[in-house]
C-alpha cells in the first residue's frame, strides 16, 4: 500500500515533490503522449502488417522532448547510475555541499520505494523530486519529464538524476540527459565493467568510489581502469571517496566545466 | 527484468494496430547487442497476451548480429560481445548494428 495516499498498489510508479508534498501516480495519466491513430481498413481477410516500429520509440521521443525542454532553459541534466549501495546519494550530498548554490543544483531521485534518499538530499539543502518506480527497475523519460516540471530548475542550472540502483536496465532508457555518469565502488569487485558492459560503454564519466576502503578489500584499481577503458576508451575515470572527500576536486571540475563532451 | 515492461509496450503497439482483429503472429527483431533476452520476451509475451486479442499469437524473433567499425583504423567487422577488439588491437568500436529492438511485422486474422 502506498504510504502517502493509501492507494492499494505499491507496484505503480509515483512521484513526490518534497517541497510541496504533491504526490501523484504516474500511470494514471502517463501513457497518453504518443499514441497511434486507429483507422479502419474495412477489410476482414488475414493480413500481414509491416510495422518496423522501434519498441523504445515512445521513450526516445519523450527523452528528446525532455532534452529540448532542458536545452531551452540551458539546464544540464546528468543521469547518475550505479548498482545499489555504490554511493550515488552520498556523492550527491557531498556535491550539494560543495557546488549546490554555485550550479543551482536540483535532484531527481529514483528508487523503487520510499522517499529516504529524497529526504537526505533535501536535508543536504537541495530541492528534490522523488520518483518511486514500484516494480520498475529503472527510470523512464516520461517520469523524468514530469519530475522536471515539478522541479522547475532555474536557467543555466544542473539537474542530477539519480537512477534506480541497477547496472542493467537503466542503460537502455534515454532520459533526455546530456551526460551519463556511472558510479562503481571498490567493495564491488574490479571486474564490474566487464560483467555489465552496456552501462559502462556509454558513460561519459566513471566514478570509482570508496577508495578509502582500498586497504581492506581485494580490489585492483589498475584492473578496473583497464577494463573500463577497454570498453569505453573515451571515458573519464575519477577515483574518489565521497565519504572522506578524496579525489573530489576532479569531479567538481568536470561538473563546473560542464562537462561535456556529447554522449558517445 | 526490463523485458516485462518491453513486452507490455510491444503488446500495446500490436493490439492498437490490430484494431480488435485477432493477432496471429508477431515478428520481432532483437539485436544480439540489444541487452534484451529473447527468451524472457517469449516468456512474458505468452503471459501478457493472455486475455487480449494477441493471445496464442505465434512469436518469431530474428536476432541480427552485431556489426562494428573501428574508430582507429576504420575496419568493419562482426561483433559477438559488447567488448570486442579490432585486428589493429583497438577496442574503440562504433556499433553499426546489433542493438535493434523492433516490431518488424504482424499478422492479423
Amino acid at each position: 500500500m502506498c504510504a502517502h495516499c493509501g492507494c492499494a498498489d505499491g507496484t505503480e510508479s509515483t512521484m513526490t515533490n518534497l517541497q510541496t508534498g504533491r504526490h501523484v501516480h504516474l500511470d494514471s495519466a502517463g501513457r497518453e503522449y504518443v499514441h497511434e491513430h486507429a483507422h479502419s481498413h474495412g477489410h476482414e481477410h488475414a493480413a500481414i502488417l509491416r510495422l518496423e516500429h522501434d519498441v523504445l520509440l515512445k521513450n526516445d521521443r519523450l527523452a528528446e522532448q525532455n532534452r529540448g525542454w532542458l536545452d531551452g532553459r540551458g539546464v544540464r541534466a546528468i543521469n547518475l547510475m550505479s548498482s545499489p549501495g555504490a554511493g550515488k546519494t552520498t556523492l550527491l550530498e557531498r556535491t550539494i555541499g560543495e557546488l549546490g548554490p554555485e550550479l543551482g543544483l536540483r535532484v531527481i531521485e529514483g528508487d523503487q520505494a520510499t522517499t529516504r534518499d529524497g529526504e537526505r538530499i533535501r536535508a543536504a539543502g537541495c530541492n528534490v523530486v522523488q520518483i518511486n518506480t514500484g516494480a520498475g527497475c529503472h527510470l523512464e523519460a516520461d517520469m523524468v519529464g514530469r519530475a522536471l516540471r515539478q522541479l522547475d530548475p532555474p536557467r543555466d542550472s544542473v539537474v542530477m538524476i539519480e537512477n534506480v540502483g541497477n547496472l542493467v536496465c537503466p542503460a537502455m532508457f534515454d532520459l533526455g540527459e546530456r551526460s551519463r555518469v556511472v558510479v562503481a565502488s571498490v567493495t564491488e569487485g574490479d571486474d564490474k565493467p566487464l560483467k555489465y558492459p552496456y552501462i559502462f560503454r556509454r558513460a561519459s564519466v566513471i566514478v570509482l568510489n570508496k577508495i578509502d576502503l582500498l586497504p581492506h578489500v581485494d580490489f585492483q584499481t589498475a584492473a578496473f581502469e583497464q577494463a573500463a577503458l577497454e570498453l569505453n576508451p573515451r571515458a573519464l575515470i575519477f577515483q574518489i571517496s565521497a565519504r572522506r572527500g578524496d579525489g573530489l576536486a576532479a569531479w567538481y571540475q568536470w561538473l563546473r566545466a560542464d562537462g561535456d563532451r556529447a554522449m558517445p | 527484468m526490463h523485458e516485462l515492461g518491453l513486452t507490455q509496450e510491444i503488446l500495446e503497439i500490436v493490439t492498437q494496430r490490430a484494431q480488435e482483429r485477432k493477432v496471429t503472429r508477431v515478428v520481432l527483431e532483437i539485436g544480439k547487442l540489444s541487452c534484451v533476452l529473447p527468451d524472457a520476451i517469449r516468456f512474458c509475451f505468452d503471459l501478457c497476451a493472455q486475455g487480449t486479442i494477441a493471445e496464442g499469437a505465434q512469436l518469431e524473433i530474428i536476432q541480427p548480429p552485431g556489426r562494428g567499425r573501428c574508430r582507429q583504423c576504420g575496419a568493419e567487422f562482426d561483433l559477438h560481445a559488447a567488448l570486442a577488439h579490432c585486428v589493429c588491437g583497438s577496442s574503440d568500436v562504433e556499433w553499426l548494428g546489433g542493438e535493434e529492438l523492433r516490431i518488424k511485422t504482424m499478422e492479423i486474422a
